[in-house]
């Protein structure tokens, strides 16, 4: 790099707005995690102090314990983001492979088709999928929510995969092809390996909403079985009365998982977002 | 080991005629470089031999069997690319050993003929290593060794010095020589590089917009162009063309190579003034203006004092001297 690109007011000046950012980012997260740890009144009359010995207060984590099936809700959440994750990332890399790779009759259109679903939502088909569901029997189902899931990952997942397949050197491919490897060993051990960066970033694009996402849950899979994290942690939001110390531990708790599993990925992810533009 | 024959093949790409009808014969143990400008389809074609490709009509034939429709691991050859195209992730070994294990040959046998070709590579430091740890000449020689293992009918060049920077491209480009001599199999090899095909051909066939323009030893495509094309693309620097009306010639071009030309300070047969030289110790490029001929380039061989607006005079050897018709064909 050169000198006039790290000079000290530049670094100083870039820290700073992204500094900002952060603290503007983290703020609310902060608030959460430092409230589920205080008492109900304390919460209310300072919520941006931190928990002192005499405001400190596990009530909210005891109720989140004792009510309701948390453990269940999480492996639910986990299972239901896992699977969704796995089939996105499998068949949106195999689709990506056949539009980067293959020529045949309306490629552009194929691919054009699969991107449509970046800018439509698909909460707007939910009463088609609802009635869809209730045929096929998968109401109150994690299948539901995994299909449904997956449906809303791949455009991204395709968009995003292929542009990356592209690049993948066709002379390696066609070497492949010579030293007789089928065309799916040539996917999964030649190609998939050489875009994993992206294959990351696509996980972390596509996991936190899944995560995230209290609409689905509510419609799909309201039963006790089947309720994920944020959904159960809506058990302790009342018309009337809320317990706020039980939602914020829920919702505290609630980041855990995705935190770990950001993590997880994050090394890649990097190199993802940045490769091209830093060789 | 391995002929090679190319039936009328053609490609297109929707609209677009890549190749228009190719028929090549490629005797057993013959060393053949395609050559042709960039999008000549010289690279389609070979990629078409390897069956990376499908042509949209003709066959293939490699050692009298009809592989038109076989994949490329059934097709008995072995392809060697511009990029390398080693397995990143695969040591030397292994990127040797991966189209024989997937052929299911024995162990034994595939052990014994990685050690003859990287012995004969210079490879054996280097077979613990990933490709990322080699250089670009290293890599392009593991790439052959990948190729030699197979022990392939018909070997295919994909541009395999393209990559390579100029010292290495020579030393290169001597042992793909040596590695014909020494193992007489067929090659079939794509370049630009008219020096590549000069030195390395038994044959040249020259490519030009999906056809063959002209196939021969390269002296004779030298000696004898059969067009406008093949000769102004064989030779460096390029051959003068001049207008036959400007020389009261009957023929609609004249050719003369820079190399053929006599130059005198005193007399000869197209006076002109020296616009720029170019020194290069073993020869001099001399780019004269003349009042007959209008601007062309002479090669002096070895050094030469002169300088932009000096005056010369040029002679071309009329031995020399090509004539083109005014659909570029060579005449008589």
């Amino acid at each position: 790099m050169s000198k006039a690109a790290t000079s000290l007011p530049r670094t100083i000046g870039a820290h700073a707005v992204l500094l900002t950012y952060t603290l503007i980012a983290l703020f609310p997260v902060v608030v959460i995690v430092v409230n589920s740890f205080k008492s109900r009144n304390a919460i209310f009359r300072s919520p941006l102090s931190l928990p002192t010995a005499e405001t400190f207060d596990l009530i909210g984590y005891k109720t989140v314990m004792a009510q309701g099936d948390f453990i269940q809700y999480f492996q639910n959440s986990l299972t239901v983001t896992v699977a969704s994750l796995f089939f996105v990332l499998l068949f949106g890399a195999m689709a990506a492979f056949a539009l980067s790779e293959y020529r045949f009759k309306g490629n552009t259109m194929m691919g054009l088709y699969l991107a449509l679903g970046i800018m439509i939502p698909i909460r707007l088909g939910t009463v088609a999928i609802l009635q869809l569901m209730v045929a096929s029997g998968l109401v109150n189902t994690l299948t539901a929510l995994v299909l449904v899931y997956t449906a809303q990952g791949l455009p991204l997942a395709v968009f995003i995969l292929s542009e990356f397949m592209k690049q993948v050197s066709d002379d390696l491919k066609n070497a492949g092809r010579i030293d007789g490897l089928s065309e799916y060993r040539i996917f999964f051990r030649l190609v998939l390996p050489l875009v994993r960066p992206a294959m990351a970033t696509v996980a972390v694009f596509t996991m936190i909403p899944i995560w995230n996402d209290l609409w689905f849950p509510l419609i799909l899979a309201p039963s006790e079985a089947t309720k994920t994290v944020t959904l159960g942690a809506q058990v302790f939001i009342g018309q009337f009365v809320t317990n706020w110390n039980a939602v914020l531990a829920a919702l505290s708790l609630a980041i855990l998982p995705v935190l770990i599993l950001y993590f997880f990925f994050s090394r890649q992810l990097i190199r993802g977002i940045t490769s091209g533009a830093v060789k | 080991m391995g002929s090679l024959k190319i039936e009328n093949v053609k490609k297109s790409f929707g609209p677009v005629d890549v190749l228009k009808g190719i028929d090549l014969d490629v005797k057993d143990g013959e060393f053949v470089v395609f050559v042709g400008p960039s999008g000549c389809g010289k690279s389609t074609l070979l990629r078409i031999i390897a069956g990376l490709e499908d042509a949209t009509s003709g066959d293939v034939l490699i050692d009298g069997q009809r592989v038109t429709n076989a994949p490329p691991s059934k097709r008995g050859i072995a392809m060697v690319f511009q990029t390398y195209a080693l397995y990143p992730h695969l040591t030397v070994r292994d990127n040797m050993s991966l189209g024989l294990k997937q052929a299911g040959t024995p162990t034994a046998e595939i052990d014994q003929r990685i050690a003859a070709s990287s012995a004969m590579l210079s490879l054996e430091p280097y077979l613990k290593r990933r490709p990322a740890e080699l250089s670009g000449g290293q890599r392009q020689r593991v790439a052959i060794g990948r190729a030699l293992v197979r022990e392939p009918k018909l070997f295919l060049f994909d541009e395999p010095l393209s990559n390579l920077d100029a010292a290495l491209r020579v030393n290169t480009r001597l042992e793909i020589a040596q590695l014909h001599h020494r193992l007489k199999a067929t090659m079939v090899y794509v370049t630009h590089d008219q020096v590549e095909a000069m030195t390395l051909a038994d044959r040249i066939v020259v490519l030009n917009a999906g056809r063959i323009e002209q196939v021969g030893a390269p002296m004779e495509l030298y000696n004898k162009p059969a067009n406008l094309f093949v000769a102004g693309f064989i030779g460096s620097p390029k051959m003068n063309f001049i207008d036959g009306a400007r020389l009261g010639e009957t023929a609609k071009t004249v050719g003369v190579r820079p190399e053929h030309i006599l130059v005198s300070d005193k007399a000869g047969a197209w006076k002109g003034t020296v616009i720029h030289a170019e020194h290069l110790g073993a020869d001099t490029n001399v780019f004269l203006e003349t009042e007959k001929a209008g601007l062309i380039t002479i090669r002096l061989f070895g050094e030469y004092q002169t300088g932009p607006g000096a005056t010369l005079y040029a002679t071309p050897d009329a031995a020399r001297t090509y004539r083109f018709d005014a659909d570029g064909k060579a005449m008589g």
